[in-house]
C-alpha cells in the first residue's frame, strides 16, 4: 500500500542508483560534447543520413511506445471500459514522459535547437508534414501534461485546481485521440517524400495507416509491459484496485492487441499486393521483411490469442515484450535499415557509440523520472482524500 | 509470373489479387475473433 516503505527506496547506493548514476554522468559529458563541439564529433550523421537513431529510436519509437496514454484513456473514458481505470494514470504518465523525452531528444538531433518553435512564429509552414507533426506533438505534450496534472495536484494538496482539471477529462481525452491520430500517421507520411530511398517492401502509400495502427498495437502492448514492470518493482505502492487489475488488464489489452495485430498483418499483405512487390520477398531484404512480418506481427498475434484463450497471463506478458520489440524493429527498418538501401556499404549509416550513449541517457532519465513520480505521487494508488475521476 | 507491360495490366493484376485478399481477410478476421473469444466466460 501507499504508506508502506520499500527497503530499496531508502538505500542510497542501490544497484539501480549506481547504474543510473553512471549513465547520467556519461550522458552529461556527452551532452556537453554535443552542444560545444556540434553534431559532427558525436554522431555519424551525414548529408546522406541526416536522421539517425535520435530520430529512428528516440522520436519514432518514443512516440509509438507513448501511445499507451491515448489508447488507455480512450478505452476507459470514451469506450466506457471502466474496469481498466486503474491503468489510466500509469499510462498517461508513461505517455507524458515519453513525449517529453522525444522533445528533449530533438534538441540533440536538430542542428539549431533554439529554432524548434520557429514554425509557429516565424513562418506558417502549414503545408509541411513536419509542421503538422511538430504542432501535434507540442499540443499533445501539453494535453498529456494537463491530463497528468491531477496526480501532482493531489500530492501538493491543490484541491481547487484539481477539481477544474478533472472536469476537463473527456475533452482532454478527445483532444488526445485526435492529435495522436494526426501525428502518429504523419510520422509515417514523412517517408512518403522518399520513394527512391526507402526499400519498396517498406515504402507504401499506406505508410501513414501502418504507423497509426502500429501505434495502437504499441500502446496496448506497452501498457501491458509497463504494468508488468510496475507489479514487479512497485507492488508495495499499489492499492487493492491496482493489484486486482494485475491479470484483468493483460487479458483485456492482450485480446485487443491480438485482433489489431491480425488486422495489421492482413493490410501489410494487401500493401505488398497493391505495389506488386512479391518478387522482392525472395531477396535478402525480403527475408528481413518476412522476419518482421511473421516474427513480430503474425507470431505475437497468435501468441496473444493463445494467451487470452488459455488465460495464460505470463504468455501475454512475454508477448507484449516481443510486440514492443517488434515496433522498435519496424521503426528501425523504416528509418535506417531499409532507408538508403541502394547506397554502398561505406555510405550506409551506423550510429556512433556516443549517439547510442545519448539515447541510453535519455531513456534512463525517463526511468528515473517515472520512479521518482510513482514513489511520491498517487499514480499506482488512489489518494484517500479524492474521488476517482 | 506473367510480365506486366502497361499500367492497365499492372492495375488489373494487383487489383484482382487484392480483391482475393480482401475476401480472405473477411473470412479470416471473424474466424480469428471466434478463436480469440471462444473460451470467454461472458
Amino acid at each position: 500500500m501507499s504508506e508502506m516503505v520499500h527497503p530499496e527506496d531508502n538505500k542510497r547506493f542501490s544497484r539501480f542508483n549506481i547504474v543510473a548514476g553512471a549513465i547520467v554522468v556519461m550522458g552529461l559529458i556527452l551532452t556537453v560534447l554535443r552542444f560545444t563541439k556540434g553534431l559532427g564529433p558525436v554522431s555519424n550523421l551525414s548529408d546522406y543520413n541526416p536522421w539517425g537513431i535520435w530520430i529512428g529510436f528516440d522520436l519514432l519509437v518514443g512516440v509509438a511506445l507513448a501511445a499507451g496514454g491515448y489508447v488507455t484513456s480512450a478505452a476507459v473514458y470514451l469506450f466506457g471500459m471502466k474496469r481498466y481505470h486503474a491503468a489510466v494514470r500509469p499510462a498517461i504518465l508513461t505517455g507524458f514522459l515519453g513525449y517529453a523525452l522525444v522533445v528533449l531528444a530533438l534538441h540533440y538531433d536538430v542542428g539549431r535547437p533554439w529554432r524548434l518553435p520557429y514554425p509557429f512564429i516565424v513562418q506558417p509552414g502549414t503545408t509541411s508534414l513536419l509542421f503538422e507533426v511538430g504542432a501535434c506533438v507540442a499540443l499533445y505534450l501539453t494535453v498529456l501534461f494537463i491530463e497528468f496534472s491531477p496526480a501532482p495536484m493531489e500530492w501538493l494538496g491543490l484541491k481547487k485546481a484539481r477539481a477544474i482539471v478533472v472536469k476537463l477529462t473527456i475533452l482532454l481525452t478527445i483532444f488526445g485521440v485526435v492529435l495522436s491520430t494526426l501525428h502518429q500517421s504523419s510520422l509515417g507520411a514523412l517517408f512518403l517524400i522518399a520513394p527512391s530511398k526507402l526499400h519498396p517492401l517498406w515504402y507504401s502509400s499506406y505508410l501513414p495507416v501502418y504507423f497509426f495502427i502500429t501505434s495502437v498495437i504499441a500502446g496496448l502492448s506497452m501498457v501491458i509491459f509497463e504494468s508488468t514492470l510496475s507489479h514487479q518493482y512497485f507492488a508495495h505502492k499499489m492499492d487493492a484496485e491496482h493489484l486486482a487489475e494485475k491479470d484483468t488488464l493483460p487479458l483485456g489489452f492482450g485480446k485487443a492487441a491480438a485482433f489489431v495485430l491480425a488486422g495489421y498483418f492482413m493490410i501489410k499483405v494487401v500493401g505488398i499486393a497493391a505495389d506488386n512487390n512479391w518478387h522482392y520477398l525472395a531477396t535478402g531484404y525480403g527475408a528481413w521483411f518476412l522476419v518482421e512480418l511473421l516474427g513480430f506481427v503474425a507470431l505475437p498475434a497468435f501468441l496473444y490469442a493463445v494467451g487470452v484463450r488459455e488465460k495464460n497471463v505470463r504468455l501475454i506478458r512475454w508477448t507484449a515484450g516481443l510486440t514492443v520489440l517488434g515496433v522498435v524493429v519496424n521503426r528501425f527498418n523504416v528509418s535506417m535499415v531499409a532507408f538508403n538501401y541502394h547506397l554502398p556499404a561505406a555510405d550506409r549509416y551506423f550510429p556512433s557509440w556516443m549517439e547510442i550513449g545519448i539515447s541510453v541517457f535519455i531513456v534512463t532519465i525517463g526511468i528515473i523520472a517515472y520512479r521518482f513520480i510513482v514513489t511520491r505521487m498517487p499514480i499506482l494508488y488512489a489518494h484517500p482524500d479524492y474521488d476517482a475521476h | 509470373m506473367e510480365s506486366i507491360y502497361s499500367l492497365q495490366q499492372f492495375m488489373a493484376f494487383t487489383k484482382s489479387v487484392i480483391y482475393g485478399l480482401v475476401v480472405l481477410t473477411l473470412i479470416a478476421m471473424p474466424a480469428f475473433w471466434y478463436f480469440l473469444t471462444e473460451r470467454d466466460d461472458d
